[in-house]
């Protein structure tokens, strides 16, 4: 795996909150064509990880190396301009408007002209063939996404993250409230994109035997460092078990 | 034979039955549909019960009334969709006439002296912004303070007294003084308001800015220049709609506008389906929700039913049609799933 051209690296990650710290020297690496597996406890640093990367918040120290070069992320949209394409755990989706708005929020489909009016038919046309692509069934796009269940919103949040010209993707428990069905059709989906060769793919995730199944490289994070970083062939469901078993136990005996 | 004809026939008649209630009900899952329907009623009530009330006359003092509503109101439900509010722009009303007359008096182009008034209420709505925005004091809060701090520059800038609109007839006419122009400049600017709610990325992100604020942000929505944007908005046409009565009335009172005129708008606006809490909310709706306010002011003075009562029909019918449209909103919301 480790022939594949590096995308992304993140050293040395500090992240703090007033008092809280979330992130302290956290590193990470992801590769083309991989999948990074992210597993770790409740407030382990894992989404605050991540919107680093998006650059939704800024690292209070640490570098960022993206397909090469360190980089100062301004915001999402600069982190969207080199690639980085996420789902957040909270979906960020807007519950009032309909689906294709939803879908294409902050990256519009406007007429050409001085006033680039909306082109809501072409962003509807493009949310059809976008969920048809990859396996979504909702009965219309001009639902408003309010309407739709937890799952479906999901559907909708991963379908918004993988339909650019994205390098690097992030998604930030993108299971987590999916029936089995649906879940097959996302892991399919991401299995696909995989394929792709020439992207990387990091999962946060909670369910070990599932990560262990999709991941190339697993790392487990726990308040806030990586404690335990390996190659998914080469551990089990038991060995990350008894780790966080021992940190555990370690913790309480403490 | 002949019974399944009957039978047929009645099928049919049922079906179109259902066809219209159901067009009826799409109209009633509207935004605006309630209010509309207040509207209508309320309209053929006054025409019925008062012979004066469709005359030209009486629709001419009634519109310019509408206009000043309305015109407030857009700006107010902007804001209200992206959840904040501006409860200083009755004085922004009352301020930005003066910042004219007091241009104009020190020798610049009357235009010109309109523009910089127009700026300047800008810069309010700009201050109010970036306060609730930076240091995250409620606009609520903000803009309370920012009405007692204008109202006080206005009486000092004006000494408490009125002065004359400055302007030629003509430049007067057109800015308000002539019979329909200020419901012209009122539509003109609902026209525009309801397209870029609709059909700009500005419109599309102050909803999601108001729906789900955190969510807007992680999308790379810059939502504190959506909410900043809008106090400007919503200042400067404050600030015109004041312009706009000072050239009607032909002279510049520092005690008008004020907080009257600012809960009038946002009654408005909230009448006609813009949710208080943010996220939702349509321009025509809040011309519809001026409309009935207008409406029911002017037939109660026809009437002869004097202020204190009106106020009481007035707060009454507030509540009752703001009920009735979160009663239409469950409606709505009860049709769309089924
Ligand atoms: N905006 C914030 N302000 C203050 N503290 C924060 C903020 N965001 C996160 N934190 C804190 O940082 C720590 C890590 O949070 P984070 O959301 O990254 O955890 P996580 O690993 O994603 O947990 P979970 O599995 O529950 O999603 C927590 O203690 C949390 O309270
Ligand atoms: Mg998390």
């Amino acid at each position: 795996m480790s022939g594949h051209p590096e995308a992304l690296r993140a050293e040395n990650i500090v992240k703090r909150f007033g008092q809280v710290t979330a992130l302290e020297g956290v590193s990470i690496s992801m590769r083309q064509g991989e999948i990074l597996g992210i597993l770790g406890d409740n407030g382990a640093g894992k989404s605050t990880l991540m919107k680093i990367i998006t650059g939704f918040q800024p690292p209070t120290s640490g570098r960022l190396i993206i397909g090469g070069q360190e980089v100062a992320l301004r915001s999402v949209d600069h982190a969207r301009e080199l690639g980085i394409e996420c789902v957040y755990q909270d979906l960020a989706l807007v519950g009032g408007l309909s689906i294709y708005h939803n879908l294409f929020l902050n990256r519009e489909i406007t007429y050409k002209g001085p006033f680039r009016l909306l082109n809501n038919e072409a962003m509807r046309q493009a949310a059809i063939e976008r969920l048809g692509e990859i396996g979504v069934n909702i009965p219309s796009v001009d639902l408003e996404v309010e309407r739709l269940s937890g799952g479906q919103r999901q559907a909708i949040a991963v379908a918004r993250a993988v339909g650019g010209a994205s390098r690097i993707l992030l998604l930030d428990e993108p299971l987590a409230a999916m029936g089995a069905r649906e879940a097959g059709a996302i892991i399919d989906l991401i299995l696909r994109l995989k394929q792709r060769g020439d992207l990387a793919i990091a999962m946060i995730m909670h369910n070990y035997a599932q990560t262990l199944d999709i991941a190339d490289r697993i790392i487990l994070m726990q308040r806030g460092r990586i404690t335990y970083e390996k190659e998914s062939a080469a551990t089990s469901v038991q060995e990350l078990m008894d780790i966080v078993r021992r940190e555990y136990r370690a913790m309480r005996a403490a | 034979m002949r019974g399944d004809q009957g039978l047929l026939r009645a099928r049919d008649v049922s079906s179109m039955r259902r066809a219209v209630w159901d067009q009826f009900h799409a109209f009633l899952r509207t935004r605006e549909a309630s209010i509309v329907i207040v509207a209508v009623v309320l309209v053929i009530y006054f025409e019925v019960t008062n012979s004066n009330f469709l005359t030209n006359a009486n629709l001419q003092t009634l519109s310019q009334t509408i206009a000043a509503w309305t015109i407030i109101a857009c700006g107010e439900t902007m804001l209200l969709i992206c959840g904040e509010i501006d409860l200083s722009v009755g004085q922004v009303f009352a301020l930005a006439p003066f910042i004219m007359y007091f241009a104009h008096d020190a020798g610049i182009p009357l235009v010109l002296a309109l523009l910089l008034a127009l700026a300047a209420s800008g810069v309010i709505g700009l201050i109010n912004g970036t306060i609730t925005v930076r240091l995250g004091v409620p606009s609520f809060v903000t803009t309370l303070g920012m009405f007692y701090l204008i109202n006080g520059l206005t009486l000092t800038i004006s000494h408490g007294s009125p002065v004359e609109t400055p302007g030629s007839p003509e430049f007067a006419a057109v800015m308000g003084a002539e019979g329909y122009a200020e419901i012209a400049w009122a539509i003109a600017i609902v026209i525009v308001m309801h397209i870029v709610l609709r059909h700009t990325r500005w419109g599309l992100h102050t909803v999601a800015t108001g729906g789900n604020l955190l969510g807007a942000s992680e999308a790379g929505i810059n939502t504190n220049r959506i909410k900043t944007g809008n106090f400007v908005l919503t200042s400067v046409l404050g600030g015109f709609t004041g312009i706009l009565e000072a050239f009607r009335i032909g002279s510049t009172d520092p005690l008008a506008g004020g907080s009257n005129i600012m809960f009038l708008a946002v009654a408005a606006a909230v009448i006609g389906g813009t949710a208080l809490a943010g996220g939702a909310g349509t321009i025509v709706g809040g011309f519809v929700g001026a409309i009935v306010l207008g409406v029911l002011r002017d037939g109660f003075t026809l009437e002869g039913i004097n202020a204190f009562t009106f106020d009481l029909i007035i707060g009454a019918g507030i509540l009752v049609t703001m009920l009735s449209n979160i009663h239409l909103g469950r409606l709505r919301q009860l049709g769309g799933r089924s």
